[in-house]
C-alpha cells in the first residue's frame, strides 16, 4: 500500500488514479498508522508554498510521516509543490521554511519575464543523468511542467535531472530513499507512469 | 523547449457531450466519458471539460471523477465555480486547473484567494468575449450577460489579481470553424505575460498556426476534433512544419 499524503490541497485523485492503472493501491490519508503500514509515501502538491506547508505541519500524521522517511528509511517521492517542500526555505509568497530534509532554497525561476511567460505550464524536455533511478528505461524524456518556483539544492549531486525554459534548473532530486520530480508524473502519460512504476519499484 | 500546447475542449450539458455554435444551439454529440478516452488513448497535451449547466444546478462531484479517472495527461475543469471551496472540490476531484468564468467578474477577489490558496499555476480565468460596436466586451453566463468590460482591460486585471493562465473564448467564432480571432489573440497575448489559450474558431490546422504566430501559448478547440478528421496529432505537425516546438507522440 502506499500513502497520498492528504493535506488538503494537493491533486490526490490523480495521483491515486496513476497507482491504480500501474496495478498498485493507493491510499489518500493524514494518519499516522496509514504512513507507518505504507511501503512508500508519496506527496503531491498544488498550491503556494507558505499555507500548504502549514496544512502539512497540521496533518494528524505528520510527525509518524517524518519518522517514516527520516528514520525507517521509507521511499518517499514529492511532486511539484511536494518536491519543494523538501527544501530548507521556500520564498513563494512571503516566503516559509520547509521541511528542510534537503538543503537549499525554493525560488521563482529566474528567466527574462516578458520573453519567457510564467508559470510554466506545459510539455517541456527533460535532461536525466544515467545513474538516476526514476528515469531508468522511460520512455519518453516529455514530462508535464505547472510552476512558476523550483527547488535549487545546494549539493549539485542529488540532481538527477534538468529541464530549460530560459534557464537550465532542477526538476528531479534523489537523496537516499528521498525522491522529488517538479513535473507530474502522474500527468505525463507514458514518460510519467514510468517514473511511477520505477518509484514504486524502489525498495 | 516547451512546446505549444493542443487542447481538445469538451463541453457538457445535462449530462450530455454538447457542442455549440456561437454558444447557441447546444447540440448533443455524445458520451463524454468515451470521448475522454479517446483522448487518452491518442495522447492529447491537455484536456478542457467545461460543465455549462454547472453554475444553474451546481458542481456534481461524480461527473467530474468520471473525467479524471480516465486521464493521465493535465485536465482543467470549470463550469459553476463559485467559491473557493468549489475550487478545492474540483482539485480533489483531479482537476489539475480550475476555470473560473462568470463568479470573478461578479467577484473578482476569488482569483486572489484562489491563487494566494492554491498557487497561480491552478487558477484559469476563462474569457468570453463578443464583438460590440468594434470592441472586444466582455460577456458572462454563457454568453447571456454583458460583463461591462473589456477583455484586454480585463485580462490584465485577472493578471494582476494572479491568475496563471487565460481560457481566451471568441463566442462570435465558436463553433464556426472559420479560424480563430487572431487579433483579440494577439491584443491580448500582448497585454498579458500569463500563458493566453485561444479557442473559438478552429477549423484547419493553419487557423492553429496562426493563433500560435498571435501570440497563443496552447490552441484549444472543440468542433474541429469532434467533427472534422483532424487530430491533435496532424495540429501539431503543422506547428513543427513552420519551427514551433510540438509534443509529437
Amino acid at each position: 500500500m502506499i500513502a497520498i499524503v492528504d493535506y488538503g490541497m494537493g491533486n490526490v485523485g490523480s495521483v491515486r488514479n496513476a497507482l491504480r492503472f500501474l496495478g498498485a493501491e493507493g491510499i489518500v490519508t493524514a494518519h499516522g498508522a496509514d504512513f507507518e503500514k505504507a511501503s512508500h509515501i508519496i506527496l503531491p502538491g498544488v498550491g503556494a508554498f507558505p499555507d500548504g506547508m502549514r496544512r502539512l505541519k497540521s496533518c494528524p500524521g505528520f510527525s509518524d510521516m517524518e519518522r517514516e522517511v527520516l528514520v525507517r528509511g521509507k521511499p518517499f517521492l514529492g511532486i511539484c509543490l511536494g518536491m519543494q517542500f523538501l527544501a530548507t526555505y521556500g520564498e513563494e509568497a512571503g516566503g516559509a521554511p520547509g521541511l528542510g530534509w534537503i538543503e537549499g532554497r525554493v525560488e521563482r525561476l529566474r528567466v527574462d519575464e516578458d520573453a519567457y511567460r510564467l508559470p510554466h505550464i506545459g510539455w517541456n524536455e527533460v535532461a536525466p543523468i544515467e545513474s538516476s533511478i526514476l528515469f531508468k528505461s522511460v520512455p519518453s524524456r516529455h514530462f508535464y511542467f505547472v510552476h512558476s518556483y523550483v527547488l535549487r539544492p545546494n549539493d549539485p549531486n542529488i540532481v538527477v535531472g534538468t529541464c530549460a525554459y530560459g534557464e537550465t534548473f532542477p526538476v528531479a532530486v534523489e537523496k537516499g530513499n528521498i525522491f522529488g520530480t517538479q513535473f507530474h508524473p502522474e500527468k505525463s502519460q507514458k514518460g510519467g507512469l514510468a517514473v511511477l512504476k520505477n518509484f514504486i519499484s524502489y525498495a | 523547449m516547451l512546446k505549444v500546447r493542443v487542447i481538445p475542449c469538451l463541453t457538457i450539458k445535462d449530462h450530455k457531450l454538447v457542442k455549440s455554435v456561437r454558444f447557441r444551439d447546444h447540440r448533443n454529440i455524445g458520451n463524454y466519458v468515451a470521448a475522454v478516452r479517446v483522448f487518452n488513448a491518442r495522447d492529447v497535451d491537455e484536456l478542457i471539460f467545461l460543465d455549462l449547466d454547472a453554475g444553474k444546478r451546481g458542481i456534481e462531484r461524480w461527473i467530474v471523477e468520471a473525467v479524471t479517472k480516465e486521464c493521465f495527461m493535465p485536465v482543467t475543469l470549470g463550469g459553476g465555480v463559485k467559491t473557493v471551496e468549489d475550487v478545492q472540490l474540483l482539485l480533489s476531484a483531479g482537476a489539475d486547473k480550475v476555470a473560473m468564468n462568470s463568479a470573478v467578474l461578479e467577484c473578482p477577489r476569488l482569483i486572489a484567494e484562489a491563487s494566494r490558496r492554491y498557487g497561480s499555476q491552478c487558477v484559469v480565468v476563462s474569457i468570453d468575449v463578443r464583438m460590440v460596436h468594434a470592441g472586444w466586451r466582455v460577456f458572462t453566463h454563457g454568453g447571456s450577460a454583458d460583463g461591462g468590460k473589456d477583455a484586454v482591460s480585463w485580462a490584465k486585471e485577472v493578471e494582476d489579481l494572479g491568475a496563471g493562465e487565460i481560457l481566451l473564448n471568441s463566442i462570435d467564432l465558436d463553433g464556426t470553424m472559420e479560424g480563430y480571432d487572431t487579433e483579440l489573440i494577439r491584443a491580448v497575448a500582448d497585454a498579458v505575460r500569463i500563458p493566453v489559450i485561444a479557442l473559438g474558431g478552429a477549423g484547419i490546422p493553419g487557423d492553429c498556426v496562426k493563433a500560435v504566430q498571435a501570440g497563443a501559448s496552447a490552441v484549444a478547440a472543440a468542433s474541429m476534433f469532434q467533427y472534422t478528421q483532424v487530430t491533435p496529432n496532424v495540429i501539431k505537425r503543422a506547428l513543427a512544419d513552420v519551427g514551433f516546438p510540438a509534443r509529437i507522440g
